[in-house]
């Protein structure tokens, strides 16, 4: 298939960037969505041409390295899929694709379409985190869980820390990110000590980076590619109200 | 290539008296660093996976001052992120006879005799820990209605000591470290660089002593000193360029620090997983592995018949060969890696394989999804059919996986001893990047138990030893500056060919030639051609590689076209290695070493030995650090 | 914006409830709205209970607004440069009419005062008794004011199955295991509210209430 890809450029952080437009021949439709782009840049080099930038890691969808808006959409339309596990046989022959970065004041561009997420490991750092010393630990079947509660903790815990919540989110909010955080180590007994804590340093953490705030839109678990479910949002805000009451 | 032979090594630091007593020696009789001192020992940690994470995040809270650094953009995305199947640890919370020494003993077998017996009873001692460490940082182990952990069983064992998290065990052990990791970082004891890449190990008067690294996003080449480097970089797998392992993953800190000194163990010791997604195309980019837990309930098979072209349901169930179950009546589908690797290679070899190419296996559900019911199958491996049908376009509930073998793991690494020091004195190597307790086949589960077990207990404490001594002083400008302006001038070279081919294209090649000649078969013919067409084609690199941009800017097709420089030399010692190794073990077969039925076929009496490299001027010397077995009786590995 | 909701949702479901009363007859409302202003009495003068609640009232939609245009002005500052190309996943037109909605409402209530609380564009003018307002208000002539009605009141409808859902949100009562229940109640509010506002006017403007 062919297809014209309309990409951002922008050569580093100072650039302005705009959009650039490209043609691609021959994509294969078992190619993934970076397969193509790697075709793209092996030409752009023997050009010699500036490839695209974009970050990518493990390419199975799990490192959270990659992310890209797709026509609009961040990780693109495919539900529950990051960039890398996109395959091309969801595209026609002849399209007309719009690659942008994420977009949002925390998350400047670096070049093209890498952006610094750091602003991610700083919530973190705020508090994503049970204090445990390595060797301390009690022997693991010390304290049971319910296994309700082990299996919604990591449905929460298994975000990827990509960005697509904050990318797709109207007011590019972080509140899914964080949340399921808040979440996955609130639902276990041994987040508890520091729970209420936790909640409101990471609020505070996220708010200080400059994300906007949460209207429940939705539009962050609809592109999650790990599908992080919105009542994430409702506990970290549960726990956020009940330790600025204390 | 020519190589010569040095001194044995005869000592590796282990303590000697009963084996379950010599990690408790080793522990008491390293030095202890008073708290006041340790504030004053810098200690520089290379890489974020669950060895890197779990050792930066523990040296910082015993109040080291620690510098860790990764490729990334964040710590929390090293590759251990997309380990799957779980981790083994000899808890023996079910009762099936499971015990230290059973772990001890499994993965020595399994390792085919080539692992150290003193190394592997530590790490089967302490992954009872890991495990306790793991659930109290709020890793979200799968678990019975009971409220108690959940286990299974994995290839290579008949217990089920395997923990797991769903088919996300790696990456819920890799957040708990990087969570660990980023508490030290807001306590200030940690300093995180991200998106920076080593490019040199310092070594002054002897001694590992810092690192020199490119910023990724400004090209600034830094210098870090410290008392003491801990890598932890991971395997070498890329080296084949289409692996499971991750785009970024390289060869380059270690194969630097390999330069500077450090001996090089069993480079050809490299780890097929039988489980994997077939290729799809030239293009294809990289492999997705399968987890092995589905061959816990999927069973493997081809058609008995050659070049069948049926699809796969309308092929009746006396056409098929399960061969796995009819050649290892006793383990199996659940045979361990390399064994299950080689039966799907002879299968298709034999013309009997699936899909494009005929390179393929099915691995089949549909009796699991008959026995359990297709909700039961679906909670326990939903997420990897999601991930098979998001790549391939194929639904695995109705139409049976197709599976084919691909590059893993590499248990080759740097040498290290009992303390994981290498022989650089300060360079301390864990997790895949050491060699240590795998041999010659790593089994299922083990790779997340060793990086946990290096990080957060075993390093911890032997490097305390080396740090007693220190601080170390002032380091040498000269070393610093020989080590800087080597590596500007390895930048500025492969600026400068500006050729015709890109980095990625002589990395595609490379791959196919180290496939070909020194993958799941080695032959003296094919390794000696590999060994001719690696120079010529590193010399074609040199002479015509395409790299663009400078090097003062975010430049990908530098930072590639450094690491694959890297990884023709790595391969060339990786084939002198399969050469000089004429026995087969573990995940080495050399075809000219079988026994009657195709098994591997070691040979204890040339070969029980570890192969350590030196690189020096005049080529690579070997060192060989002889294996005894006090414990396991070394046999024929069987699982029959 | 949850709790200033909440305040506004209450008053919503009082006011939906008196407007009922026009069903009972003109006098029933009248007295209705009489009630409403000696409320309290003698205990505190004329119109205490009615002023205190309008001034509570007045106090939530500032506050409603103010946080509205606080969040959007965090939104536009969280994201300098915009999309070229933007396609909305998630289900649900009414998340995305919040803003503007909004809006849409407060212009409407603007005119609402001024038509049935001042009488300034009521045909009854203000001097005149609440009910005789009311049905002259939505006359069969003035159908283009019952339409005006009938949309706004559509578009508070959604504006409140969103609002209240995303309060129980932000007020973090969602959770798995109730999350459809308070989908439903959200719904059902805001579906109880619209029938209820709908119904005098319509009947009016049908002639069904004279």
């Amino acid at each position: 298939m062919n297809l014209t890809l309309r990409v951002w450029r922008q050569k580093d952080q100072s650039d302005k960037g705009r959009m650039v437009t490209y043609k691609v021949e021959d994509v294969s439709p078992d190619m993934s969505f970076l397969e193509m782009l790697d075709v793209l840049n092996e030409r752009l080099i023997l050009e010699g041409d500036d490839p695209i930038a974009f970050d990518h890691d493990c390419r199975e969808g799990i490192c959270g390295m990659c992310g890209m808006v797709i026509n609009g959409v961040a990780h693109g339309e495919q539900r529950a899929t990051t960039t890398c596990q996109l395959h091309m046989r969801h595209f026609e022959d002849g399209a007309e694709i719009t690659i942008e970065p994420w977009r949002a004041a925390p998350f400047p561009v670096v070049k093209d379409l890498v952006v610094d997420r750091s602003a991610f490991d700083r919530i973190i750092q705020a508090g994503g985190f049970v204090s445990v010393p390595a060797g301390s630990a009690p022997d693991a079947h010390s304290v049971p869980v319910r296994k309700e509660d082990a299996d919604a903790a990591f449905d929460a815990a298994t975000c990827i820390g990509c960005g697509a919540c904050v990318a797709a989110c109207p007011n590019g909010s972080a509140s899914l990110f964080t949340a399921a955080k808040i979440t996955h180590l609130s639902l276990l007994p041994q987040g508890q000590p520091e729970r209420l804590s936790r909640a409101k340093a990471m609020v505070d953490q996220m708010d200080a980076e400059g994300f906007g705030g949460c209207t429940n839109t939705g539009e962050c678990t609809a592109v999650c590619p790990k599908g992080i479910p919105l009542d994430a949002i409702a506990q970290m805000n549960s726990d956020y109200l009940k330790a600025n009451a204390k | 290539m020519k190589y010569t032979e040095g001194p044995e090594i005869r000592d590796t630091k282990a303590p000697d008296g009963p084996i379950e007593e010599r990690w408790e020696k080793r522990k008491f009789s390293a030095k202890l660093v008073n708290p006041a001192n340790k504030r004053k020992l810098n200690v520089i940690v290379v890489g974020t996976g669950l060895a890197g994470g779990s050792a930066a995040a523990t040296l910082g809270e015993l109040g080291y001052n620690v510098k860790s650094f990764c490729y990334q953009d964040s710590p929390r995305r090293a590759h251990s992120i997309a380990a799957q199947g779980g981790i083994n640890a000899a808890k023996n919370y079910r009762g099936d006879g499971d015990s230290i020494y059973r772990l001890f003993y499994d993965t020595v077998k399994g390792g085919d005799f080539r692992a150290r017996e003193s190394n592997v009873y530590r790490l089967a001692q302490v992954s009872v820990n890991i495990i306790d460490q793991a659930v109290a940082q709020g890793v979200p182990f799968a678990r019975e209605y009971g409220g108690l952990l959940d286990t299974r069983s994995f290839g290579g064992a008949q217990v089920s000591r395997t923990f797991y998290a769903r088919g996300q065990t790696g990456q819920q052990l890799l957040l708990g470290a990087y969570q660990a990791l980023e508490r030290q970082v807001a306590a200030g004891t940690v300093e995180m660089h991200t998106r920076h890449e080593m490019l040199d190990l310092i070594v002054a008067d002897g001694r590992a002593r810092g690192i020199i690294v490119r910023d990724m996003v400004t090209g600034e080449i830094e210098r870090h000193l410290a008392d003491a480097v801990v890598l932890a970089t991971g395997g070498y797998g890329n080296v084949f360029f289409l692996s499971t392992n991750a785009k970024g993953c390289n060869t380059t800190a270690i194969w630097r620090a390999h330069e500077r000194g450090a001996y090089f163990a069993n480079p050809c010791y490299t780890q097929i997983h039988p489980t994997c997604i077939p290729v799809s195309g030239e293009y294809q980019s990289k492999l997705t592995l399968m987890s092995e837990s589905l061959r816990n309930d999927g069973r493997v098979w081809v058609p008995l018949r050659k070049n069948d072209e049926r699809a796969p349901g309308d092929i009746p169930e006396e056409e098929r060969d399960y061969y796995l179950e009819r050649i290892y009546p006793s383990f199996g589908n659940l045979v361990p890696r390399d064994i299950a690797s080689r039966a799907a290679k002879n299968v298709c070899d034999e013309g009997r394989g699936v899909g494009p190419g005929g390179l393929g296996v099915y691995l089949d559900f549909r009796d699991a999804i008959n026995r359990l019911g297709r909700d039961a199958v679906e909670k326990k491996y939903g997420n990897l059919f999601e991930m098979y049908e998001r790549i391939t376009g194929e639904n695995p509930y109705d139409v049976p996986m197709r599976i084919y073998p691909a590059v893993h793991y590499t248990m080759g690494g740097l040498w290290v001893d009992y303390d994981l020091q290498s022989t650089i004195p300060g360079l301390f190597v864990i997790g895949e990047a050491n060699f240590s307790d795998h041999g010659a086949n790593r089994l299922g589960a083990s790779a997340l138990m060793q990086g946990l077990a290096d990080g957060y207990f075993v390093l911890p404490t032997t490097i305390g030893d080396y740090l007693a001594n220190g601080p170390y002083g002032d380091v040498d400008e000269e070393a610093v500056a020989e080590a800087e302006i080597k590596v500007r001038n390895k930048i500025d070279r492969l600026l400068s060919v500006n050729g015709t081919r890109t980095p990625d294209s002589f990395h595609r090649e490379l791959g196919r030639l180290m496939w070909d000649y020194c993958g799941m078969e080695r032959t003296e013919e094919s390794l000696r051609k590999a060994l001719e067409r690696i120079p010529e084609l590193r010399e074609e690199f040199w002479q015509n590689v395409k790299v663009t941009g400078t090097a003062e800017e975010l430049n990908q097709v530098l930072e590639k076209a450094g690491r694959v420089a890297d990884f023709f030399d790595l391969a060339e010692l990786m084939c002198l290695d399969a050469l000089v190794r004429t026995e087969s073990c573990g995940g080495h077969f050399r075809a000219e070493s079988q026994d009657a039925d195709g098994e591997a076929l070691r040979d204890d009496e040339n070969f029980a030995h570890v192969s350590a490299w030196e690189h020096t001027p005049d080529g690579p010397v070997l060192h060989k650090e002889p294996l005894e077995y006090e414990y396991v009786k070394m046999t024929q590995r069987s699982y029959k | 914006m949850a709790v200033t909701g909440a305040v506004m949702v209450s008053f919503l479901v009082l006011h939906m409830l008196g407007n009922l009363k026009i069903f009972f007859g003109r006098d029933s409302f009248n007295e209705y709205a009489h009630w409403l202003r000696t409320l309290l009495e003698p205990f505190a003068p004329y119109r205490t209970v009615l002023t205190i609640l309008e001034i509570g009232l007045v106090v939530a939609v500032v506050l409603h607004m103010w946080a509205a245009i606080s969040l959007s002005r965090r939104a536009g500052k969280a994201r300098p440069v915009k999309y070229v190309a933007r396609k909305s996943q998630a289900n649900g037109y009414a998340t995305h009419i919040m803003r503007w909605g909004g809006v849409t409402i407060v212009l409407f209530v603007i005119w609402h005062l001024l038509d049935l609380t001042f009488g300034v564009v009521n045909p009854e003018g203000f001097n005149s008794a609440p009910a005789d307002r009311m049905i002259s208000g939505f006359d069969p002539s003035r159908w283009w004011v019952t339409l005006i009605y009938f949309v706004a009141v559509v578009m508070v409808g959604m504006h409140l199955r969103h609002g209240i859902w995303s309060a129980f949100q932000t007020l973090g009562w969602a959770n798995r295991d109730r999350n459809k229940a308070l989908r439903a109640t959200a719904g059902l509010v805001s579906i109880v509210l619209v029938i209820g506002f709908l119904l005098p006017p319509l009947a009016i403007t049908f002639g069904v209430v004279k």
